[in-house]
């Protein structure tokens, strides 16, 4: 059986829900381990005795937020389907987990597949979906594998398929690979890629997925982790799920910490119990010996990105008033929203001292241009405009007016584009610039010679 | 020129096209499994595609231009990618690939001298936390260093054969 390494080390105020037995020592991916530990008893419960509006009900009252990057309450994209087309409805799981930085779903593909199945089936059933899809990224080979066989292990039990557990509700999964374009990660693109194309987004209005999806059908596309939840949220039920957390950031999240912290990994951990800063000390064991923190990317490096020494102020929606530097910013999806960016796929890196800040810039620009697909002028232009520039500036070639044309560029691209991709690849540009002027500005200054040694390259 | 697959390669695409509602879609998996076969996707193997599933050529081709993994040409016997995006190269990714180049003696995206592998970069790779990381094939190598990075290399010489340098482009 295939079988990928454990990480044994769980900090006790972790509260795992989601990965409760991904990482025991003992726990596999066969659907033998699943049943023996109580899986699949939410999904005969549903099928035996309750109805689809009811389960659909669960996941509103919930208020579970999309675990993908946009955060959209699940339930409401549920609402929205198109239920009176007469056509047949979609459900594909998106599990081209590939925003930098995220690796939370890898956990759950790789150690607890037959979660993310029974999360599927009962939101299959509760959607009333004719085909059910994973659609994985091309560079979890073995994830697919593992997916394919587990599917193949719930059809034999007859969780999937034909006449589920002797229902007459019938419904296939498919697992389907995608071939390394990070676009698939938008919804419309995801679909026309599912339909044998290039994966270009599709705008919106009109082509809302809950209404023109899949084959023009009605489709709903949903992250693995918030699928997984959908169990969850069954089994305790919407309202009890709805109180771990904070208001309207129900449930707990796995964070991704990566970059320069002594401990990197995942923590799945309540909503709003935390700060960045608690993420960072507590659970990440802080920055490497002798450095300090020069930035933080806090959802993805797409998010905008955030000074260290910062302090963000201003009015919550509850009207309470807040005063924070980057460490105080709680660890939800509010919170980082409140600071002016986003807790996006909940990818946060942390940047120390020891990096050139044009230079992680220029990192993160080589990525969008690479992933633009092209389909937008701006986007396609501008990304590469952004990305020769500042791999120009890391190579000694600065100019003064540098800062200025970057964020002239960036601000020609967010808002004048069919997806989101226009403000993923303008974001970093724009607020690296607005918030490390003076290291742009420094850099034009140094002597060209000296900046073109580049010891640490990062483009 | 005939195009020709292996037996199990044909009856899998037989086998996935059925999955799928409309058999466009079946196209992906289907470039995959050629693309495993034969190392590469060939304008032959584009036109078989397009009348297997009654497209155009071009459809094919729109596609196996779009997608990063797939490729019109061959590459050496081992596909290296190594993680290029944020988290892997804030912990040293670039010099990791530089360890892989120099181990065969080779460029990005070409094949290297003695016919062993094709060293590329690749955008995130999902496992930040264990940066810096890369793929050799279908394998994930993590937390790499230069003494690891060696090793795996070791490994892919006793794997494979060099090529005779008379016929290192065939």
């Amino acid at each position: 059986m295939d079988s990928v390494k454990k990480n044994t080390e769980i900090h006790p105020d972790e509260r795992r829900i989601i990965l409760k037995n991904a990482d025991l020592p003992d726990y596999d991916v066969s659907i033998d381990c699943y049943l023996r530990n109580g899986g699949y008893e939410v999904m005969k419960q549903a099928f035996a005795s309750r109805k689809p509006e009811e389960l659909c009900q669960e996941v509103m009252d919930s208020e579970v937020r999309g675990r993908g990057g946009a955060g959209f309450p699940a339930g409401m994209k549920w609402k929205f389907l198109d239920r009176k087309s007469g056509k047949p409805i979609y459900l594909i799981c998106n599990a081209d987990e590939s925003e930098p930085g995220t690796f939370k779903d890898r956990q759950i593909i790789h150690k607890d597949p037959h979660q993310l199945i029974e999360g599927m089936m009962i939101t299959a059933f509760a959607t009333g979906t004719a085909k059910a899809f994973i659609y994985i990224r091309e560079e979890m080979p073995l994830g697919a594998k593992i997916l394919e066989e587990a599917i193949e292990e719930a059809r034999a039990k007859n969780l999937v398929g034909d006449n589920i557990l002797g229902s007459d509700y019938s419904c296939d999964l498919i697992v389907h690979r995608g071939a390394a374009a990070y676009i698939c990660g938008e919804e419309t693109g995801l679909i026309e890629s599912l339909e044998g194309k290039r994966a270009y987004p599709r705008i919106k209005p009109p082509y809302f997925p809950a209404a023109l999806g899949l084959y023009m059908c009605p489709t709903i596309v949903n992250n693995v982790e918030t699928l997984c939840n959908v169990v969850h949220i069954v089994e305790m039920g919407g309202k009890e799920y709805a109180k771990i957390g904070k208001p309207g950031n129900t449930g707990t999240r796995i964070w991704c910490l990566s970059g320069h912290v002594r401990n990197p990994g995942y923590f799945e951990l309540e909503n709003g119990k935390f700060t960045y800063g608690d993420l960072i000390y507590k659970f990440g064991g802080g920055l490497r010996d002798g450095r300090s923190l020069q930035a933080l990317i806090p959802g993805g490096s797409s998010s905008k990105v955030l000074r260290a020494g910062e302090r963000f102020t201003g009015k919550l929606r509850s009207g309470e008033e807040f005063n924070w530097g980057i460490e105080d910013i709680p660890l939800d999806f509010d919170g980082p929203m409140a600071a002016g960016s986003m807790s996006g796929s909940g990818a946060v890196v942390v940047i120390d001292d020891s990096v050139d800040i044009v230079e992680v810039l220029a990192n993160i620009n080589a990525f969008y241009a690479h992933e633009s697909c092209g389909q937008c002028t701006p986007c396609r232009e501008g990304s590469l405009w952004m990305k020769k520039i500042t791999t120009r500036m890391a190579n000694g070639g600065a100019r003064e007016e540098d800062a200025d044309l970057l964020a002239s560029i960036g601000d020609q691209i967010a808002g004048r584009t069919v997806c989101a991709h226009g403000e993923a690849c303008a974001w970093p540009t724009q607020s690296f610039v607005a918030k490390f002027r003076d290291k742009f500005i420094e850099k034009a200054k140094q002597d060209p010679e000296e900046a073109k040694k580049r010891p640490f390259r990062m483009v | 020129m005939a195009f020709d697959l292996s037996p199990e390669t044909l009856s899998y695409i037989d086998k996935v096209i059925p999955r799928y509602p409309e058999k466009r879609s079946a196209i992906m998996m289907i470039l995959h499994a050629i693309q495993k076969e034969k190392g590469y996707l060939s304008l032959d193997a584009q036109k078989w595609v397009a009348e297997k599933l009654e497209i155009q050529p071009i459809q094919v081709r729109e596609v196996v231009t779009f997608y990063p993994f797939y490729r019109e040409h061959p590459i050496g016997k081992r596909h290296i990618r190594v993680c290029r995006t944020l988290s892997c190269a804030l912990n040293g990714s670039y010099k990791i690939c530089d360890k892989f180049k120099k181990e065969f003696d080779t460029e990005l995206d070409e094949i290297s001298p003695d016919g062993r592998v094709t060293v590329e970069f690749a955008e995130c790779l999902a496992s930040c936390g264990t940066a810096p990381v890369a793929m050799v094939d279908d394998e994930l190598y993590e937390n790499l260093n230069d003494e690891q990075v060696e090793a795996i290399c070791e490994q892919i010489k006793k794997e494979t054969s060099a090529a005779d340098p008379a016929s290192a482009d065939s």
